[in-house]
């Protein structure tokens, strides 16, 4: 049977792309942003999952306001990265893993979660980004895993209450746990966040408060985070905060029992406060 | 379109627009046409003739003098969502600074500094 190893949450914002690509990793504006990744890495290459879930929310690359899913599964052999809009160099394609993507999809659908299977899914910097953090050269990297990616809708309202992300981790977990490859090795990520706030006159909005207060408690407390409503959501982490939900799924797939390996919080990378957090699954 | 008085399922939030089905109804081909932006050579033909493109997407006239004018706040209103409106900031190499600034009445360098001051 497969083995959960743990979770690993991140900001996914674009320009991280961009300063990768430049190696800004000193740079006094990054620094402070990229120094929360080497505790990251050492996990990984002392860990060297096979298979990682890629939880993350499409911006307006996979999917339109024609089909817009809530919760989206990739069934695909690989996945491409492809231009945003913005012409940007794109990524060569990420290996994909649809033996564990039916196997989810069936176990989920079984477990009565509704899910849109995605036999093509262009992927957006939502993915990409947290791949390049974790597994630098991503898709090159040597130790590169295969990925399924998971897309929740925050796109849209109604987005999913934050007690259904956290269900669906959960039953993504016992999904991930039923796969029958012996010893399989799997990470979760859940991509996007914290607080912030593009559009509108509130846009610039960050709130350290609310997001210290998801860290706290999304480690050894998530049931506490389900009691927050989607629109205090909106309120306290700003219009696309709402990301948070992918953290929530990451966490429902984790189990009880988890260990705090690193975390790290910036305010600001571009518009957003960004926070990392990596939790190991008790073996 | 027809306004749906008391489709409403939201708190008010300052400054702040839920794209909800409203708003997703309202804005459809504002944002089917940003989306189409994904694309470089939809980009070029836009920059080519920015009117044909807009009517090819059928855009309305609040939308349409929302594009001419890169009025961010007046595409919002018109029904933009931001990650597609961000695609056309896209075109002018605007980053979401800019674009913040531009929304709040800040230079994109006080934008950045009030970011940084709730650190
Ligand atoms: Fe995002």
């Amino acid at each position: 049977m497969a083995k959960i190893l743990g979770g690993i949450t991140t900001s996914h914002i674009p320009a991280v792309g961009n300063a990768i690509q430049k190696e800004l990793y000193d740079d006094p504006y990054w620094k402070p942003f990229f120094d929360g990744y080497p505790k990251v890495h050492k996990w990984i290459q002392d860990n060297k999952p096979d298979y990682v879930i890629n939880i993350y929310n499409d911006h307006g690359l996979g999917f339109f306001l024609d089909r817009m899913p809530t919760f989206a599964i990739g069934a695909a052999h690989e996945y491409k990265n492809e231009d945003e809009g913005w012409g940007l160099p794109s990524l060569d394609p990420f290996p994909g893993a649809p033996e564990l993507s039916w196997h989810i999809i069936e176990s989920m659908v079984a477990d009565e979660f509704d899910i849109t299977s995605c036999q093509e899914l262009p992927v957006d910097h939502g993915f990409v980004v947290p791949m390049q953090l974790f597994w630098p050269g991503a898709p090159h990297h040597p130790d590169m895993p295969k990925t399924v990616p998971i897309s929740a809708n925050t796109v849209q309202h109604p987005i999913p209450t934050l007690k259904r992300a956290l269900d669906f981790g959960r039953s993504l977990r016992k999904a991930l746990l039923s796969f029958p490859e012996k010893d399989a090795k799997i990470v979760v990520l859940g991509t996007g966040g914290l607080s912030h706030q593009l559009d509108g006159q509130r846009a610039g909005f960050i709130n350290k408060e609310f997001d210290q207060y998801c860290l706290e408690n999304i480690v050894h407390n998530p049931d506490e985070l389900t009691k927050i409503s989607r629109m205090e959501l909106v309120e306290k982490a700003g219009a696309q905060g709402t990301e948070f939900l992918m953290w929530m799924m990451m966490r429902g797939a984790l189990g009880d029992d988890v260990t705090e390996i690193t975390r790290n919080y910036h305010i600001p990378i571009s518009n957003t406060a960004a926070g990392t957090l990596l939790l190991e699954c008790a073996a | 379109m027809a306004d749906m008085p008391a489709f409403d399922y939201h708190i008010d939030i300052p400054g702040t627009t839920i794209f909800d089905g409203k708003q997703a109804m309202k804005g459809y081909a504002l944002n089917k046409m940003c989306y189409s932006f994904n694309k470089a050579e939809n980009r070029e033909a836009f920059k080519a003739d920015e009117e044909a493109f807009m009517e090819k997407y059928g855009l309305n006239d609040q939308q349409k003098q929302a594009i001419r004018d890169r009025n961010v706040l007046g595409l919002i209103e018109a029904g933009g969502n931001i990650y597609y409106l961000a695609k056309f900031a896209g075109i002018f190499g605007l980053s979401v600074q800019d674009v913040g600034g531009l929304q709040t009445g800040r230079s994109t360098e006080e934008f950045k500094d009030y970011l940084k001051s709730q650190a």
